[in-house]
C-alpha cells in the first residue's frame, strides 16, 4: 500500500471489530451493548424505515430528527457568531469597551452550558428558544474569545501604514483589523460549532421533545441500546460536516493565507 | 528664505524601559530643506527610526517640536508617507489593491487615479504583477509596491525607514537606482534612514551622521556630487574620498556604543 493510501480506514476498522469480538464473546455484559451489526440494522430503519406502517418511532424518522438539531444547530450558531464577532471586534480594539465587557464574558464564561438548563427551562420554557439560547451561550464564548484575541493580534506596522495612508478608524477597522483577525474568527468558529452540537444534544435530551438528543435518551429509557449508539454517530457524523464546511469556506475567504502557506 | 519642510526643534526623547529612563534622542536640531533627499545615518539603535516616528506622527517627543511645512505633527497623514523596511503591505490585497488603499481612502473616483497608478506600476516596474498577492512577491517586489502606495499619495514628505535594509545586496542597488530614478523625476522631500554608508552617498543630498544612545545629530555633510546619478559613481574616487570621512565618523560611533555596551553587561 502506499503511503497515501487509504490508512484512515484503518483504525475504524480495527475499533470495528474489537467491539464485534467484545458483544459476541460477551466480554462485555451480554444485552447491554449491541453488536455493529445490530448498530447497523437498526440505523438503516431509523433513516429508510417507512414511517407510519411501524409503531416504533425508530422507523424512517431520522431525517426529521436530523433536521431538527441541525436547524436549531445553525441558528443558534448564527446568533452566537452575529454577536460574537462584533463584540469580539469591539473588545479587542477599544480599551474602554474591553473594560467595562470583557471581565462579564470572562467571569460567565466558566459557567458551563448544561448548568444553564434549569435557567433556561425556567425562563423559556420547553419550547425551541430554550435549546437556541443554550446554543448560542455555549457557541458564543469561543467565538468572541477568538476574535478578540485576532483583533489584538493585528500587526503595529500594518495600522500604522493605514494610517499613513489616511485610514480613518472605521476604515482600518474594516480593512485591516478584521481581515487580519479573520483566521483567528474562523478557529473560534470553528470551536463553536463543535460547542453547539454538544449544547443541542444537551438542549433536546431535556429542555425540548424532537431532535436527536430526545431520540437519545428516549432510546435509552426505552432499553434500545442500538438506537443510542446509532445517535451517537449520528451526531459525530453532523459535526464533523459541518466542521468541514467551515474550513471549506475559511480556505474560500483566506485565499491569500493559503498563497502564503505555499510562498 | 523658505521655511524647511521638516524641522525638528530641541527635540528630547525618553523612553521607560523597566523603571529607567533612558535617553534616545537628546537635543536634536535638525531640518530638511524642501526638495532636498535627506539621509540620517547611525549605528543600529542610536534613535534614528524614533526620529523618522516622530515626523510620520506614529511617536511623540518627549520635549522638544517636530514641524512639517511649519505645522506640528499631530499623528499620521498621507502628506508624510512612509515606507518601511518590512514591506508592511496588506496581505489580504492584491498588488493593485495595496497601491489604491489610499486614493480610495480619499473617497476619489477610480477614473481620477487610474492612470497614475498605472503609470506608477509601469514606473516601478510591477507591469503584469497587478492582481498577485505580497505572499507571490518576492522581497524587492514588495518593496515596490511599498514606494508606489506612497508615490501615488503624491506625499509632501516622503520618510523612508531602511526600506531596503532587507534586501539582498543585487536587489538593494537595483531598488536604490529605481528610487534615484523616481526621485529625479518628483524631487520629493525625502527623509531616508539608513545605515549603510554607500546608500546614503549615493542617494542624498546631505547625510547625517547620528551618534550612538542617546542619538545626536553628530554631523552634517553635503553630498555635492553630480545628479543624475547611477550606481557606477559608488567607484568615483571623489565618492570614496566622501565614504572614508563617513566611515571614520561612524566608526567612532561605532565602537563607542560597543564599550557602552559592555559597561551595562
Amino acid at each position: 500500500m502506499s503511503r497515501r493510501g487509504p490508512w484512515f480506514i484503518l483504525l475504524p476498522l480495527l475499533l470495528l471489530g474489537l467491539w464485534h469480538v467484545a458483544v459476541t464473546r460477551q466480554w462485555v455484559m451480554p444485552g447491554i451493548i449491541p453488536p455493529p451489526a445490530q448498530v447497523a440494522e437498526s440505523w438503516q430503519r431509523w433513516i429508510f424505515g417507512k414511517p407510519g406502517l411501524s409503531l416504533s418511532p425508530y422507523s424512517g424518522t431520522w431525517v426529521a430528527n436530523v433536521v431538527y438539531s441541525a436547524r436549531r444547530v445553525f441558528e443558534g450558531f448564527v446568533i452566537a457568531a452575529g454577536v460574537g464577532i462584533p463584540l469580539g471586534l469591539f473588545i479587542g480594539w477599544n480599551r474602554l469597551v474591553a473594560r467595562i465587557v470583557d471581565p462579564s464574558v470572562q467571569l460567565l464564561r466558566p459557567v458551563p452550558i448544561t448548568a444553564w438548563l434549569p435557567f433556561s427551562i425556567a425562563v423559556f420554557g420547553i419550547y425551541d428558544a430554550g435549546a437556541l439560547f443554550l446554543i448560542a451561550l455555549g457557541a458564543f464564548y469561543p467565538i468572541v474569545v477568538n476574535t478578540t484575541h485576532g483583533v489584538r493580534d493585528t500587526n503595529l506596522l500594518l495600522l500604522r501604514a493605514a494610517r499613513m495612508l489616511g485610514a480613518g478608524e472605521p476604515t482600518v477597522l474594516r480593512k485591516v483589523v478584521l481581515p487580519s483577525a479573520l483566521p483567528s474568527i474562523f478557529t473560534g468558529l470553528r470551536l463553536g460549532v463543535g460547542v453547539a452540537w454538544t449544547a443541542v444534544i444537551v438542549a433536546e435530551m431535556i429542555a425540548v421533545k424532537s431532535g436527536l438528543g430526545y431520540v437519545l435518551w428516549d432510546a435509552y429509557y426505552v432499553g434500545r441500546m442500538d438506537i443510542c449508539v446509532a445517535t451517537m454517530f449520528s451526531v459525530g457524523l453532523l459535526g464533523f460536516v459541518s466542521d468541514r464546511v467551515i474550513v471549506g469556506l475559511s480556505r474560500l475567504v483566506l485565499r491569500w493565507r493559503t498563497l502564503e502557506a505555499h510562498g | 528664505m523658505a521655511e524647511p519642510a521638516i524641522t525638528l526643534h530641541s527635540v528630547f526623547k525618553e523612553f521607560n524601559k523597566r523603571g529607567h529612563k533612558v535617553e534616545a534622542l537628546q537635543a536634536i536640531d535638525f531640518a530638511v530643506e524642501r526638495n532636498e533627499f535627506a539621509a540620517i545615518l547611525g549605528p543600529s539603535g542610536c534613535g534614528k527610526s524614533t526620529l523618522l516616528n516622530m515626523v510620520a506622527g506614529f511617536d511623540t517627543p518627549t520635549r522638544g517640536h517636530v514641524l512639517v511645512d511649519g505645522a506640528p505633527v499631530n499623528g499620521p497623514a498621507p502628506s508624510r508617507a512612509v515606507v518601511f523596511q518590512e514591506p508592511a503591505l496588506f496581505p489580504w490585497y492584491t498588488v493593485l489593491d495595496n497601491i489604491t488603499f489610499g486614493p480610495k481612502n480619499r473617497g476619489l473616483a477610480p477614473a481620477t487615479y487610474r492612470p497614475k497608478v498605472e503609470a506608477l506600476v509601469e514606473q516601478v516596474g510591477l507591469r503584469g504583477f497587478e492582481t498577485h498577492y505580497p505572499a507571490e512577491l518576492s522581497g524587492g517586489m514588495k518593496q515596490r509596491v511599498g514606494i508606489a502606495r506612497v508615490l501615488v499619495m503624491e506625499p509632501a514628505v516622503l520618510l523612508m525607514d531602511e526600506p531596503f535594509g532587507s534586501l539582498d545586496a543585487q536587489t538593494r542597488s537595483l531598488m536604490q537606482e529605481l528610487l534615484l530614478s523616481v526621485w529625479e523625476r518628483h524631487h520629493q522631500t525625502v527623509l531616508f534612514i539608513t545605515h549603510d554608508i554607500e546608500e546614503a552617498l549615493l542617494l542624498a543630498d546631505s547625510v547625517s551622521v547620528m551618534t550612538a544612545r542617546p542619538g545626536r545629530i553628530k554631523k552634517r555633510l553635503t553630498v555635492e556630487l553630480p545628479r543624475p546619478r547611477t550606481i557606477e559613481l559608488t567607484t568615483s574616487p571623489v565618492f570614496n574620498e566622501l565614504k572614508r570621512e563617513v566611515l571614520a565618523l561612524i566608526r567612532e560611533e561605532s565602537l563607542r556604543a560597543a564599550s557602552e555596551k559592555g559597561d551595562e553587561g
